[in-house]
């Protein structure tokens, strides 16, 4: 009788703590003007990906960068959290090489959660991924050839994918240990779902601008957090 | 066996020399397209025999890199054909062994390639590239002493050059072997140029390379392959590497004025080291050519392969002049 109180008072504090959890929501811009992005020329050298482009070549996509300044492509995470990694349970992310391009190129993901890997073009890619943390892997992917599986066991930023068939194909997957994070889309916006309770620091992670992070607490209900990165 | 010119073997010591020398520009074709590990298996190419691989898979980064393993293939044969032609036919044992050494070396360089990819240890290519530079000189010195001028320099009155340009000559050529160790450190960093301007260093005589300049300087390059990010090291070694390139020149203009001095006008030793240069002008122009373009890929290569021949050019200038001086 006892146990079966004690089991309940523990579940109904547990419900209670995952009610009160909230999202962190926010937008980030970008102050300044972005360096123009560059034409991937290499393309037309290679007749199975020039196919894809007959209206123009597709060119780098550093800064995506909205009308009002609103910055796609951030990272957002929050810091110094370990060991809360649901990654196994996950769903897996997808990543396709498409027109000779990774799509997406930013991504997020947890350790331990799998990130697949199509070929849907019409050559031979291979996958390569140039960690600093995790162990590198380089495979072969035909074209109609199998999915890759990938899975990485330490947190890192920005790890990179890589083709070296085609050296301007890259992507870059930030692995966190914990499901705390969020990529902005094109109207900069990010939403990290469900934290709970406390105090956290936040962190804003662009490829080219470096990192910013700001100091936010979840109390009963959500809370809003920018930012805004600046070129000089 | 018999010490006597054979041309049929100088001139096929010549034929691997030339090829080792293309197997160079191929081998600096994959790094400039950045495609090293294009063909993630070895010895087998997408799992085919490397023999065998389809036509259609030689496309992109795979094509440098397929056709650099082919053409190592044929190199390593004729190395093997050279080493047992000499060990029958040459009674020089030095040489002999010499063509022992080449075949081993060249079994290994083919090993730090393939172990390179199999491993994915990209800082192999380092060693990988200095090997390669140190068989071309064993090659290429296979073919001077195999050559005509070798065998009949002992009958013909030889002028002795002069302790002082010898040591001159080889303290330069040693300086090059060096920086052809810098300049593959830099390629395998695979960061993409680690200062756009030149001769200014990212506006300056010496760039800047605190934090906040290679945040900026991240920030403001828009790289079209899968370049890493710059570091401090990478750009402080760019200038190392332009530095010594100043000073390799230097030294090489010197040996010219010091063997126009010493030996004369007309001997051919003092034209060699004239023609030496002349090569070593063209490298910096190759130099700032690889940045002025971008590091675009056959320019970087070209830069590779002068780089190659003028340290063989400083080898073989002081093989030849240890000969004649031996031989006074």
């Amino acid at each position: 009788m006892k146990k079966s109180i004690l089991i309940l008072t523990l579940a109904a504090i547990s419900a209670a703590q995952i009610s009160r959890a909230a999202d962190i929501t926010g937008v980030i811009t970008l102050k300044g003007t972005a360096p123009a992005e560059k034409e991937l020329t290499p393309i037309k050298d290679d007749p199975n990906c020039s196919a894809a482009y007959a209206s123009g070549l597709p060119k780098t996509k550093f800064y995506v960068v909205g009308a009002g300044g609103e910055l796609a492509d951030v990272i957002v995470s929050l810091k110094g959290i370990t060991g809360k990694s649901t990654g196994a349970s996950a769903a897996p992310v997808v990543m396709d090489q498409k027109g000779c391009l990774y799509m997406p190129q930013i991504l997020a993901v947890q350790t331990g959660q799998k990130v697949i890997v199509k070929n849907s073009d019409n050559c031979v890619h291979n996958v390569h991924t140039v960690p600093k943390e995790n162990a590198p892997q380089n495979m072969v992917q035909m074209p109609g050839g199998a999915d890759l599986t990938f899975t990485f066991d330490k947190p890192e930023p920005f790890l990179k994918f890589q083709c070296d068939v085609h050296p301007w194909m890259f992507a870059w997957v930030s692995v966190y240990d914990h499901p705390y994070f969020a990529v902005t889309d094109k109207d900069g916006k990010f939403t990290i779902k469900d934290v709970p309770p406390g105090k956290y620091t936040i962190e804003a992670a662009h490829r080219k601008l470096g990192t910013q992070t700001a100091d936010v607490e979840i109390k009963d209900a959500g809370v809003a957090q920018n930012f805004t990165f600046e070129i000089k | 066996m018999n010490n006597k010119y054979n041309p049929a073997l100088f001139w096929f010591a010549v034929l691997n020399a030339v090829a080792t020398f293309l197997l160079i520009g191929l081998g600096g074709l994959v790094t400039s397209h950045e495609a090293g590990m294009s063909v993630p298996d070895w010895p087998t190419s997408y799992g085919y025999n490397m023999f065998a691989l389809p036509i259609k898979f030689w496309t992109g980064g795979a094509f440098f890199e397929h056709t650099h393993r082919l053409l190592a293939s044929v190199v390593g044969l004729l190395t093997t054909v050279l080493a047992v032609w000499l060990w029958l036919k040459d009674s020089r044992k030095w040489l002999t062994w010499l063509g022992v050494a080449a075949f081993l070396l060249v079994i290994a360089q083919g090993i730090l390639g393939g172990l390179r990819v199999k491993w994915q240890l990209d800082w192999l290519g380092v060693p990988h590239g200095a090997v390669a530079q140190t068989f071309l000189v064993l090659v290429a010195a296979l073919a001077l002493v195999t050559s005509r001028w070798w065998h009949n320099s002992a009958a013909q009155k030889q002028i002795a050059v002069p302790r002082g340009l010898r040591s001159h000559v080889l303290y330069v050529t040693i300086l090059i072997f060096i920086q052809l160790l810098i300049a593959a450190t830099m390629r395998h960093q695979h960061a993409g140029l680690a200062i756009s301007d030149f001769p200014l260093a990212h506006g300056k005589i010496w760039p800047d390379t605190s934090v906040e300049a290679i945040a900026r300087y991240n920030a403001e390059r828009m790289e079209i392959n899968n370049a890493k990010p710059l570091t401090a090291f990478q750009v402080n070694l760019q200038m190392i590497h332009r530095l010594v390139a100043y000073a390799i020149f230097l030294g090489v203009a010197a040996a010219a004025m010091l063997a126009r001095k010493k030996l004369g006008g007309r001997d051919g030793l003092t034209k060699f080291t004239f023609a030496w240069l002349g090569l070593l002008t063209l490298q910096i122009v190759l130099g700032a050519a690889t940045i002025w373009t971008n590091k675009a890929a056959d320019v970087a290569t070209g830069h590779v392969m002068v780089g190659a021949l003028a340290l063989l050019v400083g080898a073989l200038w002081w093989l030849v002049a240890a000969r004649r001086t031996a031989l006074t």
